[in-house]
């Protein structure tokens, strides 16, 4: 990692995700929920019938991840990054929930991205397929709603030290364009 | 078979990893040679503590090459290499990714059935290859029955707009299997097939050689790079394996796989 790794302390505020611009490689420490494609449906079906959503999502970040099961002493099994795609549908209504930050891989819609300007919000990059690398940094995990979802269910992470990378940030910014661009020949 | 699927879900193998090494060596972007060096950190950690470098531990597709000359005794071989899957992933703390049914999906609990391919072969040996496959890199592959008239340039054209449509989605830096020729479903095998090959090892064929060579360096230009955060290294290596073909056809398959190309063998 480069020197100008920023800190970041979860949740997060406005000010918070103001400064992280697209390329920059954060190094993340707090409180974390998972969430995949069912849990984001259900969440959505919530709001659609104007009811409370199981946790509060004001200045969380949701990691889009389904770990494998933790082996006996583990606190969770290989945790890399989902395809975040798959969660753009649902995504703009949990932005204007309060959701602050995603954490997941690959790129997201052209909606997605203008909520996530509109409700000051950032996409960050974990590496996907490091699971085994990524789990070290997480030291807690609980279930808080969904069990019945199995790996897809909402855990609370605790997390230390957690490495992503900015790719959407709320000035419009795209790092998946914009590596693109600067690297092909 | 229990065993198989877990040591291809902890051990990456010799020729990804080496492969690693030479991409950390000719990747040109900061971020995309230290995505590469977490790659390289990550399968030691897999391998040491018998853990999965990736969460998606996938579909089993099982690829058997059974000789001619064995008789199987004592059940059925396809529940015997499901009884596997489901002792292997139990046991390995493997991810259960499987679901029964595409629209009602609900999760069958043991990520079984297989996708299980056989092929007879002289012999008196059976062959069985675990090859887990992620649904991230699986969901950017495609197929599409070109004309003969767009030749090698349109064959060129369409392995390059599925890697480039699949941008950062399927892992990168990605394995791409080609499969040219053949009829509809045989080229979609084929471009299974070319993903078990060692990683860089070339195709026999001279021109075949060449077209690999040529893909794997058009790929390279698109500047994706590893993550897809923008890099020289995109691909690891690009697979293509030909069959005859109709002469109204010219079917060709991409199937990709993540940098996670995970295959294992055994021969009883």
């Amino acid at each position: 990692m480069s020197a100008e790794v920023i800190r970041l302390s979860a949740p997060l505020s406005d000010p918070d995700v103001e400064q992280l611009k697209a390329g920059r490689q954060v190094l993340i420490s707090g409180k974390m929920y998972t969430g995949r494609d069912a849990a984001h449906k259900k969440m959505v079906e919530l709001l659609d019938q104007g009811k409370e959503l199981p946790v509060d999502l004001e200045g969380q970040i949701i990691y889009y991840v389904g770990p494998t099961p933790a082996k006996p002493g583990q606190v969770i099994g290989s945790a890399g990054p989902t395809t975040s795609g798959r969660m753009d549908a649902y995504t703009p209504r949990l932005l204007a929930a309060g959701l602050k930050g995603m954490i997941g891989k690959g790129m997201r819609s052209e909606e997605v991205k203008e909520a996530m300007k509109k409700y000051k919000a950032v996409y960050l990059a974990a590496v996907g397929g490091a699971g085994a690398l990524i789990a070290r940094s997480i030291k807690k995990a609980q279930v808080v709603a969904y069990p019945e979802l199995g790996a897809e269910a909402i855990y609370e992470l605790v997390v230390e030290d957690f490495p992503a990378i900015v790719v959407n940030d709320v000035w419009g910014g795209d790092l998946y364009l914009e590596g693109r661009k600067k690297y092909a020949i | 078979m229990a065993r198989l699927c877990q040591e291809a879900n902890f051990q990456l193998g010799a020729d990804v990893l080496a492969a690693f090494e030479k991409g950390l060596e000719e990747e040109v972007s900061p971020t995309g040679r230290d995505i590469f060096r977490q790659l390289i950190e990550n399968a030691r950690i897999a391998r040491e503590e018998s853990v999965p470098m990736c969460q998606d531990t996938g579909f089993a597709v099982v690829f058997l090459e059974v000789g001619q000359d064995v008789h199987i005794t004592g059940g059925e071989l396809y529940a015997a290499i499901n009884e596997g899957v489901r002792k292997g992933y139990r046991e390995g703390y493997l991810r259960k990714s499987i679901l029964g049914h595409p629209l009602e999906r609900k999760n069958t609990g043991d990520n079984t059935p297989a996708v299980i391919h056989c092929r007879l072969v002289p012999g008196d040996q059976l062959k069985i290859t675990v090859a887990p496959k992620g649904g991230g890199s699986e969901n950017m592959s495609g197929l599409k029955m070109l004309k003969p008239a767009d030749g090698v340039t349109g064959v060129k054209k369409f392995v390059l707009e599925q890697v480039s449509q699949a941008g950062s989605n399927p892992c990168p830096p990605i394995i791409v299997g080609v499969g040219m020729g053949g009829t509809f479903e045989k080229a979609a095998l084929l471009a299974k097939e070319a993903l078990l090959r060692p990683v860089g090892q070339k195709s026999p064929r001279p021109e075949i050689a060449q077209l690999e060579e040529e893909l794997l360096t058009e790929i390279n230009k698109l500047g994706i790079g590893p993550q897809g955060l923008g890099g020289r290294v995109t691909a690891l290596a690009v697979h293509v394996e030909v069959y005859a073909v109709h002469m109204a056809s010219l079917p060709v398959a991409v199937n990709i796989n993540c940098h996670a190309t995970r295959h294992k063998s055994i021969i009883l």
